[in-house]
């Protein structure tokens, strides 16, 4: 990899960071309402994998810890805070908020509250693709957690038996909401769990965000030469709680320090630090670049942007403009 | 004009959108190599081959999740669900997306799919295969219902269904499959809004939907030897609902009965009767009435199942009582 794209991934993680920590202080500040969940420590997964995808162009779905997801996708950062923010020019118009992102124009298909709903409609998005014979695949990032819906199990099953070109990133960050893996789940290492379904799987660390990219890139190649689903597992860590209402009381401080050891930002800066792609004082630039981007463009922006207006209350729930010829009403006698 | 039965009328939908677009497909249980449950179907398979015309395993949450997201890029999926009993399982991909991710994206992606199901009590089907659902989405947001009674309305709303960018619900009937009616040789369409008026009267409305249509059209033949002359109206979409037709007729009639094979608590005559207390209370010149299931579990004895499900008697009767005359 070049050393700008090197520089550029390395930005795009310190960026997404930046982006969770202001989310919440705005949340302290009841600029946000709602359930929030936050993705520090989680950033080489989904930046790695999308950075092997063809974003704009492969479907990309997720759950409710979204917004790194949408970004990394082609969504505007501005607008994934305005919807935060409830904002008329948020992603989702402000009817979403901050765990439904959605972002068509870069098919980014949204961001769901219910675990494990987003398997199907995966497999859904991987359908369209194949029945549309495009080289598109679907990329749907979930925890471990979602991996004990039923939703898991069907879908893995549909995947394999029709060969639909949909790529599941497994990210095992250990904890099911507040229950750790063990607690909950007969088999830790999620990868083994679509053996059952003849499904191509593998397990690394993501952390590493070249682990992470090596890792996707020939997972992506499978599914989009036509072999089928591909069942990818990254072990990670979460940060911060579940979401905003969380103390993170069923985790010790040692297994977080642990892991803060292991944090992806510090270990890539290292790397390219060593390779004499990086100094200290550009990284000390970069992120004052961020914090003004923040800052000045998106957090302004947020603040700026409108409201909806009341009186859309109800716009959006059916088609607005549907076509009488299937409408109707009915002409009575 | 040909006379064809409701099944085959689904079956022409189907044959005549999937050859109009490609990207109309099929998903359900049997549906394909098998022909479909209720035949509704059959040959497609052999037409359209197994990219189309999609045999699922069982998996009702999933399945129908996955025409979902397939709906989310364009394409046109029709949802089989066997039971619609067996759509409680898919309730979580159906209400808790389907319905909500047009709203929830802020009208930026869509979920254009059809699912249709047999809602109704056949015959000694017990509980599990009886239920009958259409108040649970009738009263979700984001969808539009339907209850087509003949096969015009079986081929043309289906066709329809199709077409439109809403996640749309068809409520069917396992009693009504056979039933026969004309419809055009020609492409036709039937509006998915707009309750319809099938037998005009001037002293009462009976309100129907689904089979309990012909429950009042029965009920209305008996009544007319009695010297009554009973409009019928077929509600036809649940969702949204045709409030000026109920408050047309009603303002005419001045007497209603409402005639449903679900249970009543909480159910689509319990909305019907709301809305008539609401648009129409000043034009009442009786009580009305509803008609509708036992508050049980469908039980599997004969006896006991006739007793628990409406039939034209308790809808004659009913009728009466709004009449005064019993």
């Amino acid at each position: 990899m070049k050393a700008d794209d090197q520089k550029r991934l390395l930005r795009e993680m310190i960026f997404f960071r930046r982006f969770e920590d202001r989310c919440f202080e705005a949340y302290m500040e009841r600029k946000m309402g709602g359930f929030l969940h936050l993705y520090s420590g989680q950033e080489a997964v989904a930046t790695g994998v999308l950075e092997m995808a063809k974003t704009g162009h492969d479907y990309v779905i997720t759950g409710y810890r979204d917004h790194v997801h949408a970004i990394k996708s082609g969504a505007p950062a501005r607008e994934v805070m305005a919807e935060l923010y409830g904002k008329e020019t948020g992603s989702s118009r402000g009817r979403g908020g901050s765990m439904h992102i959605f972002d068509p124009t870069v098919n980014f298909m949204g961001g769901y509250a219910l675990v494990g709903q987003p398997f199907p409609l995966a497999a859904g998005l991987a359908m369209g693709a194949k029945l549309k014979a495009t080289d598109q695949i679907a990329i749907c990032f979930l925890g471990d957690g979602a991996n004990n819906q039923g939703t898991f199990h069907e879908t893995m099953n549909m995947a394999s038996v029709w060969k639909l070109p949909v790529l599941f990133v497994c990210e095992n960050n250990m904890y099911a909401i507040g229950t750790r893996i063990e607690r909950s789940t007969a088999v830790t290492d999620q990868y083994k769990r679509v053996c059952g379904y003849d499904m191509k799987a593998s397990q690394h660390d993501g952390q590493d965000i070249d682990t992470v990219m090596e890792a996707a890139k020939t997972a992506i190649d499978f599914v989009r030469s036509g072999k089928g689903p591909y069942f990818i597992e990254f072990m990670t860590y979460r940060y911060r709680g579940h979401s905003m209402s969380d103390s993170k009381g069923y985790r010790s401080k040692e297994e977080e320090k642990q892991w803060e050891k292991r944090d992806p930002i510090t270990i890539y800066a290292a790397k390219l630090k060593k390779a004499k792609v990086i100094t200290d004082a550009d990284i000390k630039a970069m992120e004052k670049e961020i914090d003004d981007e923040i800052e000045n463009d998106i957090i302004k922006f947020a603040e700026e942007s409108p409201e909806p207006r009341v009186e859309d209350l109800y716009k959006y729930v059916l088609d607005d403009n549907p076509d009488p010829r299937w409408i109707g009403p009915l002409q009575n006698k | 004009m040909a006379e064809i039965a409701y099944w085959e009328a689904i079956r022409r939908a189907h044959d005549e959108e999937m050859a109009n677009d490609p990207l109309v497909i099929a998903m359900g249980e049997d549906i394909g190599v098998a022909g479909g449950t209720y035949k509704a179907t059959s040959g497609l398979y052999d037409k359209y081959g197994e990219s189309r015309i999609i045999d699922t395993p069982i998996s009702e949450n999933s399945y129908t999740g996955i025409g979902i997201g397939a709906s989310m890029v364009g394409v046109r999926p029709i949802i089989e669900i066997m039971s619609i009993n067996f759509a409680l399982l898919a309730l979580d991909t159906l209400i808790n997306a389907a319905a909500k991710i047009r709203y929830m994206s802020g009208g930026r992606v869509s979920c254009p799919i059809v699912m249709r199901t047999p809602g109704g009590t056949a015959h000694q089907l017990a509980a599990q295969h009886s239920a009958r659902l259409a108040r649970m989405f009738m009263s979700t947001s984001g969808l539009r219902v339907v209850t087509p009674r003949g096969p015009l309305d079986a081929c043309g709303m289906l066709k329809s269904a199709v077409r439109c960018n809403d996640p749309v619900i068809i409520i069917e009937h396992e009693r009504m499959y056979n039933i026969k009616e004309e419809v055009p040789d020609e492409e036709f369409f039937r509006p998915l809004e707009g309750a319809e008026i099938v037998r005009e009267g001037t002293d009462i409305t009976l309100i129907g939907y689904n089979f309990s249509v012909y429950l009042c059209l029965e009920a209305a033949k008996r009544l007319e030897s009695d010297g009554i002359s009973a409009e019928v109206l077929d509600l036809r979409a649940l969702k949204p609902l045709d409030r000026e037709t109920i408050r047309r007729s009603v303002e005419k009639t001045h007497r209603v009965l409402v005639a449903e094979e679900d249970e009543a608590p909480v159910g689509v005559g319990a909305e019907i009767m709301a809305v008539i207390t609401e648009d129409c209370f000043y034009a009442l010149d009786a009580q009305p009435v509803r008609i509708h299931a036992a508050d049980v579990p469908v039980p599997y004895n004969y006896t006991l199942e006739k007793e628990a499900i409406p039939d034209v008697e308790d809808v004659y009767q009913g009728a009466l009582k709004v009449m005064g005359k019993i």
